[in-house]
């Protein structure tokens, strides 16, 4: 093992952001903070990753906690946003002939799976973009824009604002 | 409570806005992957902002702070990408991003299963 | 003010789904009709919270979540239908 993990994991708890997410998670969906439900979600959230251990055979280290924070709060939020002011810009228009749909080919530099599926979503969210498909060698990501007059600089733009960061939190 | 009721309102009309503004994209939109655009993002966005709004208006309902409303933002942020990746797979399975019109006809009777 | 802006948000929504509807029956391959549902399943949540805002009840909270995970789920096996001509391999 190069690096130590975010959290350790044991045998009896694989998953400890995942058992804390399910905590959170129960007590939102009965809707209360009583001390019996924060038992009961503690055992749930203790209890499911445990017997679904076996489906989830590998996972990224969260190398760098405080960026992920900075980079989903910071970066993330405000571009979906912006993301949506832009498309309804967009589908609003008068003329929508005047729009250059395409597709582009993302050429990937991580090649975590898991890391590439929070990519292609992030994607998915920001502006005028919708990740289509990742190449069987995962090594393309095929991106439609609704509105790419330039190829070049959309796939720069994508690389440089979401994939390096993203590289840099996992450290993959 | 009038603060609140304000800010409710508010954000009920912007997510509805934003709602129809994807669905005036499905529908406005010449291609498929065009289409996408449209209820992937201002549809979510939307749906998401009015489900905050009704947290919000129940928390001050006086029973106590209610946020489950919360999950299905949460839900729908998680699932909207993950759907939409899907129907992109299958349209491009189905060879929708090359030009018919240039395929000579009788082609595109092979291109998928149940076209 | 809250009764007005829910009746406003209930016409827009309703509009939108009329939108989704024209999109379904009309649409011109597989896939629009796929996205069309979709749609029209998370514009379905929008009401459904409208309604419980409007008669102030958090009863159609279930409901909603539950529209949300089944509007998913259809969708990932409808899509993936097509694409494989199988659900579960």
């Amino acid at each position: 093992m190069p690096k130590k993990p975010f959290l350790s994991h044991g045998r009896w708890l694989p998953h400890p952001l995942m058992t804390l997410m399910l905590i959170i998670i129960w007590l939102l969906l009965v809707n209360t903070l009583s001390f019996g439900h924060i038992i009961l979600g503690t055992l749930l959230g203790a209890a499911i990753p445990w017997f679904t251990n076996r489906f989830w055979p590998e996972r990224p280290w969260i190398a760098r906690p405080v960026l992920l924070f900075r980079f989903f709060f910071g970066i993330f939020l405000r571009d979906i946003l912006v993301a949506n002011l832009n498309v309804v810009r967009l589908i609003l228009q008068p003329d929508i002939s005047q729009l250059q749909p395409g597709f582009i080919a993302v050429p990937l530099d991580i090649t975590d799976q898991m890391v590439i599926c929070i990519l292609a979503s992030v994607i998915s969210l920001t502006p005028g973009t919708v990740s289509a498909e990742v190449t069987l060698d995962r090594r393309v990501l095929i991106v439609h824009g609704l509105d790419i007059p330039d190829e070049k600089a959309a796939v720069q733009a994508i690389k440089t604002r979401y994939e390096v960061p993203l590289k840099e939190i996992f450290s993959c | 409570m009038v603060v609140v009721e304000f800010v409710v309102s508010f954000f009920l009309i912007l997510g509805a806005f934003f709602a129809l503004t994807g669905s005036i994209g499905l529908y406005r939109m010449t291609d498929f992957f065009s289409r996408l655009h449209g209820p992937t993002k201002s549809t979510t966005l939307g749906v998401g902002g009015m489900a905050l709004a009704s947290a919000v208006y129940f928390s001050f309902q006086g029973n106590g702070i209610s946020l489950h409303e919360v999950l299905i933002t949460l839900f729908l942020f998680i699932t909207a990408p993950v759907s939409a990746h899907f129907m992109a797979k299958a349209a491009r399975h189905q060879r929708m991003h090359e030009n018919k019109a240039a395929l000579p006809p009788g082609c595109e009777k092979k291109t998928g299963p149940h076209v | 003010m809250l009764t007005i802006a829910v009746i406003i948000a209930f016409a827009l929504i309703t509009m939108a789904q009329v939108l989704n509807l024209h999109r379904l029956f009309t649409g011109p391959s597989l896939p629009d009709r796929i996205l069309a549902l979709d749609n029209m399943y998370i514009d379905a949540i929008a009401l459904f919270i409208l309604v419980g805002i409007h008669f102030s009840t958090t009863a159609y909270f279930e409901a909603a979540l539950m529209i949300a995970v089944m509007g998913f789920i259809s969708t990932v096996a409808t899509s993936k239908y097509l694409t494989r001509g199988d659900i579960l391999e």
